[in-house]
């Protein structure tokens, strides 16, 4: 009983870290309906990002506070000069431009930094724990991945629905043309939505690094986990894809406590599960 | 084309019936190119008499390449279903075909008949869960169900489970024909089955391009263009645009599973990660149609030799070679989405493999070069 508790909770506090890798993803969809094949591999780009700075000596909080503004600008860049020209009714161009991309960056990481296995080294918040009583113990990191997960989702909701430039993002997401009527620029929109969902994926790459390890062929499981984590909890709503992020970790860690080889599959099967029940989502708020 | 002196003399005269306007799809280039498919063809059946090995494995590579482009296309192209999952089919029909040789013990052109089956049954559920998603959500549904198949398969210890397994050389020698192909051409063992698994992929290549130019000028293909221009507009005119989209899906998933079970009974050895490879199966298909022109007929071949001219000389380069065709894959989407054979007939009013009916003025009407009357 006291396994199944802690697989429990260790699968929520996953649920944390896959939210992380969902919320860009959410929020590109949401607000430009665009849907990023290279979502996975930027994630895990921002991880190396933050490991090449540790190896020059830049303390590690030091590098993801550099590594955040750099994948901001990134995406800014990326949205503007590429996916902004490929936008429109048809959605072909945007996903393959994504897929390219992906294995552009993908490739690109191995000739880097070469096909090891790395991890972000963050002293002994590695392996601190915090005893919960009855011999139930909960990591620090995980702990704090839950918390930072969270704490995203807070400061863009606020930004959306508390700032001009919500209310510019919000316009834009329900319709492009009456809100460029108004005199927004829905291109530019674009280009900062994207960097907002790099920069969530620069803080996704570090947790993803600082729990576990990671080398350069692992994004496009990690798109996987936050697609799943986004259509389970429903288009629109990033407390709906937090639900989502804990749904799949939690399936993932009840099917790997049943058996090992299972996590995987077990995350993959929750996901198609809610789709035949629930097609739009356990909170969907958006209709595509 | 035009002939204005009878045009006038037709007038004058007050002929007794009225001109007709005639539909057709044939244009002088496609009764050509049929007319020489017929000797390639035969070329290309005859050519294991005097090719070298090497070559025809080549032709094995580009042939299987091609039938999965084509199968691509249809979906992508024609159906407007963007799928990056088809390594589901690949792995599926490769696994049911190593699980009717070698655990059943069939024989292996009938068990690739048989894979196909298999493949086809399986995308019944799967078309049902994802054609619930949308567009790109679409996409990577897809994909999920390949991660789901290569997941499951992995634990089959029978199939060699996560490491895999390799074709017990028994089966491999029990193909049929191939005592006939040893007679034929004085040869033994592993030559003959080049030569076989080559005419294997040859048949599956014309194959799959026959059925799907028959489709696509089957009233199923009107109604796929129809759903292409715009889904709402189709169904109200009668068109059963879920029904069309899942037998397409359908098809596609069962010629799919034939080509992957053919690529793996040649290989001889299977694993779950290269029977599901994303970049093997389905973004070279991808490249190749896109690259070629995507939604034609004529695209995925020309998609092909380009491919294969990049894979020849540049596979050696390896992740560059990767990082390469990503470059291409984005600058094509940006600047000649309609690829290679798009932007030739932007110029040359050509069709090799005609889908489009045309109207045809009576002659003396005055007729752009594309048909249309002015």
């Amino acid at each position: 009983m006291l396994g199944w508790l802690d697989t429990v909770i260790q699968g929520i506090l996953l649920g944390g870290l896959y939210s992380l890798y969902a919320t860009g993803l959410s929020v590109i969809f949401g607000i430009m309906r665009l849907v990023n094949l290279a979502h996975g591999d930027l994630i895990v780009l921002g991880a190396f990002l933050t490991l090449a700075l540790t190896t020059l000596g830049v303390p590690i909080i030091a590098a993801v506070v550099i590594v955040l503004p750099l994948m901001f600008a990134a995406g800014y860049v990326l949205q503007s000069i590429l996916l902004n020209r490929a936008l429109g009714r048809n959605i072909l161009p945007p996903l393959l431009i994504t897929f390219g991309l992906s294995i552009i960056v993908q490739n690109g990481l191995l000739e880097t930094f070469s096909a090891d296995t790395r991890f972000l080294n963050v002293g002994t918040l590695q392996s601190a724990s915090l005893p919960l009583g009855g011999g139930i113990a909960v990591g620090i990191m995980p702990l704090i991945c839950f918390a930072a997960a969270t704490a995203v989702i807070v400061l863009l909701n606020s930004v959306f629905y508390r700032t001009a430039l919500g209310r510019a993002f919000r316009a834009t997401s329900d319709d492009v043309e009456i809100a460029q009527l108004m005199g927004i620029n829905n291109k530019s929109i674009y280009a900062v939505t994207m960097g907002i969902a790099l920069a969530v994926c620069a803080v996704a790459g570090f947790f993803l690094g600082a729990r576990a390890n990671f080398d350069p062929s692992i994004g496009p499981a990690r798109l996987l986990y936050a697609f799943e984590a986004v259509i389970i909890g429903g288009l629109g709503s990033l407390w709906g894809t937090l639900a989502g992020g804990i749904v799949v970790g939690l399936a993932q860690t009840i099917g790997a406590h049943i058996d090992p080889e299972w996590q995987i599959l077990a995350g993959h099967v929750a996901f198609l599960i809610v789709l035949v029940i629930r097609p739009r989502g356990l909170f969907p708020r958006a209709v595509d | 084309m035009c002939t204005g002196g009878s045009s006038q003399a037709g007038l004058g005269a007050a002929q007794p019936h009225r001109a007709r306007f005639a539909v057709t799809r044939a244009t002088r280039a496609s009764t050509v190119t049929a007319l020489l498919a017929i000797p390639v063809l035969l070329l290309l059946l005859a050519l294991p008499a005097f090719a070298s090995r090497a070559l025809l494995q080549e032709l094995f590579y580009v042939f299987t390449m091609l039938s999965l482009a084509q199968l691509w296309n249809l979906l992508a192209g024609n159906a407007g279903l963007i799928s990056v999952g088809q390594q589901a089919f690949v792995g599926t029909g490769a696994y049911a075909l190593f699980a009717f040789t070698v655990v059943t013990g069939l024989e292996p052109v009938l068990s690739i008949v048989l894979a196909g089956a298999v493949a086809g049954f399986v995308a019944v559920p799967a078309a049902l869960i994802v054609f619930r998603l949308r567009g790109a959500y679409f996409a990577i549904g897809t994909w999920v169900v390949a991660e789901v198949c290569r997941l499951i398969l992995a634990q089959v210890k029978q199939l060699g489970g996560g490491t895999g397994a390799s074709l017990p050389a028994d089966v491999a020698s029990s193909i049929v024909g191939l005592d006939f192909i040893r007679n034929l051409f004085g040869i033994r063992g592993p030559a003959a089955r080049d030569i076989l698994t080559y005419w294997l992929a040859l048949v599956l290549a014309v194959g799959t391009f026959m059925l799907v130019y028959r489709l696509l000028r089957s009233h199923r293909g009107l109604a796929l263009s129809a759903i292409g221009d715009s889904e709402a507009a189709a169904e109200s005119s009668g068109v059963d645009v879920f029904n069309t989209k899942f037998l397409i899906y359908l098809v596609t998933a069962a010629a799919t599973g034939m080509v992957g079970a053919l690529i793996f009974l040649q290989k001889a050895r299977i694993s779950p990660d290269a029977a599901f490879s994303l970049i093997d199966w389905t973004a070279y298909a991808i490249f190749i149609v896109v690259i070629g022109g995507i939604g034609t007929m004529e695209g995925p071949i020309i998609g092909v030799v380009i491919f294969y001219l990049l894979q020849y000389y540049l596979a050696a380069l390896g992740s560059w070679y990767l990082i390469l065709l990503g470059v291409l894959a984005i600058i094509l989407m940006l600047f000649a989405p309609a690829g290679v054979w798009g932007l030739f007939s932007r110029f040359y009013d050509v069709s090799l493999f005609p889908l489009r009916r045309r109207l045809i003025a009576p002659v003396g009407r005055v007729a752009d070069k594309r048909g249309r009357t002015n």
